[in-house]
């Protein structure tokens, strides 16, 4: 390395680049040393490791009749567990997917087999309420699923948005079936 | 005294802050071309590293408090939460852990430069006494801190320390009834503790203002404990003694990192892991080392109340360090026999150290109540008589003749412009 550099000859003129590079690289170790402390700091505010372990929820299917709904709780989050009638599923089924806002088939949003199960995270995706619809006599909305009386959002049986403000379908949480009558969220 | 200030600062930007609020011209003033006496020693830097010290605890806390919940069922948990699940819960609980050590060696230093460089003496009594209060303050907050964790150091500690107040004659069980908030150490104990934990640091954020205006306007002593005479014998502060200070903030922070990562534990007790029991005290109570030669003060004295006067009496007797000491030179360097006096009052405190580490048996004893009785001789009896005894030897005409033996030219950046002479 040293043999590349040319030797400036030596006097006042070297001076002030070389106390430059020395400011410049005193600057740029303690901003380095900075930020290596203020990483751990700032991951600290992250979920802990209890939180993340507290990340699975199983839920029993038996006791919710066709036609409606329950909340479970996962990370904190309501998630809706809704019992389709014949009807509601063939409705999410048939919509032409150029009349929705965000356009995703019933059959991605289901697992096959269990076409019956809607399963979504209760949290409206325009600015975070929670929608209302899973008791048959709560309001659905025109598309009979969820309608969020924060803003007005309408959700179909599908948990697709279909009427906004809210920009996005209702997210899915990550699942599967233990068994026809259990499944476990996370 | 309305009107804009007018600024000199070339960026514009700079210039608009600076004309409607002068910041920039002030710590340009007070740390950028600040005058300081060009003799420092690396004593000096300790000022600075405890400054660093408080704001890493400051940040720390803070981000602990995040995680901390002060309540008697939960305050164990939630530490052991951070130590385990938090991310990076156990470095942050570490460098505040050992900061509270690094802390007190930083402060303790800080000390003793001002009592061997007499810096105490007029006309910084204020500034000192100011640093006074701000121990006191440290010593509240540590102790307060240490309760948090809900261990059973923390519970006894705060036992102990809380009933010391009781030995108040009438009022003191009922000041210490106050203080609980209850019959014993429970939980509106451990809750305004964090609360005041949580406060005092900022309260001595703002006295520390105050320590450091007053240093601005005496200006710093330096080992020869002679005034500045002239422009010749200073330097600004920028960039000497920033990158002085930078120097020791370095060492200071790689003993802080070798303790946090190699001995966390090291200066902390065991048995503050197990958790709190308000049934069984642990086999032998002991502060936090920086705690131990007031402990040992307090032990040492076979009366309740003369002990608990005693231990507060040993750190208010630096209040009047000032006016005890009569003698007119500063630095140790001049005074003969006080230079090896006060090597003996070193050993005296860290005797004393070691005598609160260990149980109140014994040679222990003996060597307690020895200990404590020449600390408070040194400071009530040897310090007012030796300043009219002793002889000192004479001092330097200026800082700059020692330093540069033959008159001393002007050093680069030492207030070029100004005309040297006035003495
Ligand atoms: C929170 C704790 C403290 C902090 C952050 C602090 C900070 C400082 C700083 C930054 C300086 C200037 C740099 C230096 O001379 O080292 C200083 C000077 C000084 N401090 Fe402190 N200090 C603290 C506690 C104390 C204590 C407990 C005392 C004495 C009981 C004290 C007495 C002094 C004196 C006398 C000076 C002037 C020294 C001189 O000019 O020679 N300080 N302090
Ligand atoms: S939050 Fe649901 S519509 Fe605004």
């Amino acid at each position: 390395m040293a043999d590349t550099v040319t030797v400036p000859p030596v006097g006042h003129v070297t001076e002030a680049p070389r106390r430059d590079l020395l400011k410049l690289v005193t600057v740029a170790s303690a901003a380095i040393g900075a930020g290596a402390i203020a990483w751990p700091l700032i991951d600290s505010m992250n979920p802990s490791q209890d939180v993340l372990a507290l990340s699975a929820t199983e839920v029993d299917l038996t006791p919710i009749a066709e036609g409606s709904g329950i909340t479970v709780l996962w990370r904190g989050k309501p998630i809706f567990v809704r019992h389709r009638t014949p009807e509601e599923i063939k409705s999410a089924e048939d919509v032409p997917l150029n009349q929705l806002i965000e356009p995703q088939p019933d059959s991605q949003r289901v697992k096959p087999g269990h076409t019956q199960w809607i399963i979504v995270i209760g949290i409206c995706t325009h600015l975070g309420c929670v929608p209302l619809g899973n008791k048959p006599t709560d309001p659905r909305g025109e598309w009979g699923g969820w309608f969020c009386p924060c803003h007005g959002s309408q959700y179909d049986t599908s948990g697709r948005v279909r009427h906004g403000p809210a920009p996005l379908n209702l997210n899915l949480p990550p699942y599967a079936f233990e068994t026809d009558t259990k499944i476990k969220i996370g | 005294m309305a009107g804009l200030h007018k600024s000199d600062f070339p960026n514009p930007v700079i210039n608009w802050i600076d004309t409607r609020l002068p910041v920039f011209t002030l710590m340009q003033k007070e740390y950028g071309t600040f005058p300081t006496p060009k003799n420092f020693n690396y004593f000096w830097n300790f000022g600075a590293l405890a400054v660093v010290a408080l704001m890493i605890m400051i940040v720390t806390g803070i981000f602990l408090a995040m995680n901390y919940t002060p309540n008697v069922t939960m305050a164990f948990d939630s530490v052991e939460r951070i130590m385990r699940d938090v991310n990076y819960g156990w470095l942050i609980r570490y460098v505040h852990m050992n900061g509270a050590s690094m802390f007190f060696i930083v402060v303790y230093i800080h000390i003793f430069r001002g009592l061997y460089y007499g810096s105490y003496k007029a006309p910084r009594e204020l500034l000192w006494m100011i640093g006074v209060v701000l121990l006191l303050l440290m010593m509240a907050t540590a102790f307060m801190g240490y309760v948090l964790p809900w261990g059973q150091m923390s519970y006894w500690g705060a036992t102990v320390i809380t009933n010391l107040f009781s030995a108040v004659p009438a009022v003191g069980p009922g000041i210490v009834t106050w203080l609980w908030g209850g019959f014993s150490v429970d939980n509106p104990t451990l809750n305004r503790f964090f609360s005041l934990h949580y406060l005092l640091p900022f309260v001595i954020v703002g006295v520390l203002f105050l320590h450091v205006a007053a240093l601005h306007i005496t200006g710093s002593n330096n080992p020869l404990g002679i005034e500045v005479k002239s422009p010749q014998d200073t330097l600004p502060f920028h960039p000497y003694y920033t990158v002085k200070d930078s120097v020791g903030v370095c060492v200071f922070l790689l003993i802080w990192a070798a303790l946090v990562f190699f001995y966390p534990n090291y200066l902390g007790h065991v048995d503050n892991y197990t958790p709190a029991n308000p049934l069984a005290t642990p086999a032998d109570v002991v502060p936090e080392w920086y705690f131990l030669p007031f402990y040992a003060i307090l032990r040492s004295v076979p009366n309740k109340l003369g002990g608990v006067s005693m231990m507060f009496g040993s750190i208010l007797v630096l209040f009047v360090l000032p006016w005890l000491d009569t003698s007119p030179v500063r630095s140790c360097r001049f005074r003969p026999i006080y230079r090896q006096l006060i090597w003996v009052l070193v050993v005296d405190v860290l005797l004393l150290g070691t005598v609160g580490a260990h149980p109140p048996e014994g040679i222990w004893v003996v060597i307690g109540r020895v200990c404590t009785s020449y600390y408070f001789l040194h400071f009530l009896v040897v310090l007012p008589f030796l300043g009219k005894l002793e002889r000192p030897l004479p001092l330097p005409e200026s800082i700059s003749r020692p330093v540069i033996p033959r008159g001393g030219g002007p050093l680069p950046g030492a207030a070029p412009a100004k005309p040297m002479g006035k003495p």
